[in-house]
């Protein structure tokens, strides 16, 4: 199986998501330059973190727009396993393939640290395998982390299981202190309703092995392939 | 030449963190006067070769479709 990593202008995790498929976890991978419309060949693809196109006007708002995307949305219909990481999940909801919107952290600042997220569905290409209350530690590397839905919406996200990962504290409970970026109701991913595509704020490729101080995230990326195995 | 204006705020029931770190800077310098405050964004868009008439139809779908979020933000056009 072979797993596609969309590069944007100014993403800056392609390299590392690349690294966390083939290295890590031994699967083959390549990357999608944002201007190549053809995903021939790939049976997951991976939307990475940075900041593409600068994130001008909003993140995520311009990469949209880009060729791949359409080839993307078609393969996301399909059925193919389609993960957003960071930016990736930024521009998955801009491109309408992911509910709700980002906005700026609640304390106004860029944050860079490790968070525990639990993982709340294990139904999903990217959980698939990780028992639902499990917390993984990964980093998060963000200003517009806000998860945002209006409320009535944010009931049907839940009645309808779509909430994947919510930021806890270590002991895996919820703290208004462990949303560090003020998301609603503690988000830290989603998946759409058919659940074979996922973004999340946290970035598994960087806590993928133990040199980084977490190897949790290589969890996602395993259930990411065993989805592929299965299918 | 057309000139148009947009306006993108976030709707009233999102809270706005950059908003409310302006006005809590506005109340430590003193204006205490001041209530709320609230980001948002403003595009001046040119166009040329396009009727006035049109103009307002084309510059409210860029709006709705690439200046604004709906998820989060509303938009108003004005158009010269």
């Amino acid at each position: 199986m072979k797993v596609g990593v969309v590069v944007f202008p100014g993403s800056n995790c392609d390299h590392d998501a690349y690294h966390a498929v083939k290295h890590v976890c031994g699967q083959e991978a390549r990357f999608v330059w944002h201007k190549d419309a053809d995903l021939s060949g790939l049976d997951a693809i991976i939307l990475p973190g940075g900041f593409s196109y600068g994130d001008y006007l909003r993140t995520g708002a311009i990469a949209r727009f880009s060729p791949v995307m359409g080839a993307v949305k078609e393969f996301a219909a399909q059925g193919g396993p389609v993960l957003g990481i960071c930016n990736g999940f930024q521009i998955l909801q801009e491109a309408d393939l992911l509910p709700g919107a980002m906005l700026r952290n609640r304390t106004v600042k860029f944050l860079s640290q490790p968070v525990h997220v639990r993982v709340e569905r294990d139904d999903t290409i990217a959980t698939a395998g990780v028992p639902v209350g499990t917390v993984l530690t990964m980093p998060i590397a963000h200003g517009e982390g806000n998860f945002f839905m209006p409320d009535p919406e944010l009931d049907r996200l839940e009645a309808a299981g779509q909430v994947v990962f919510r930021y806890v504290d270590a002991a895996g409970r919820l703290d208004d202190a462990a949303n560090v970026n003020g998301s609603a109701r503690a988000i830290a991913g989603v998946c759409n309703s058919s659940r074979n595509v996922v973004g999340l704020m946290p970035h598994p490729e960087r806590a993928s092995e133990g040199e980084l101080g977490s190897a949790d995230g290589r969890r996602i990326f395993e259930a990411l392939i065993g989805s592929l195995v299965r299918a | 030449m057309t000139r148009a204006r947009v306006y993108v705020t976030l709707k009233k029931s999102v809270f706005d963190p950059q908003g409310k770190t302006i006005h809590d800077a506005l109340t430590s310098l003193g204006y205490s006067g001041v209530t709320d405050v609230r980001q948002g964004k403003f595009f001046e868009v040119s166009l040329d070769g396009v009727p006035a008439d049109q103009a307002r139809q084309t510059v409210e779908e860029i709006a709705r479709k690439v200046l604004a979020n709906p998820v989060i933000e509303s938009y108003r056009v004005e158009v010269e």
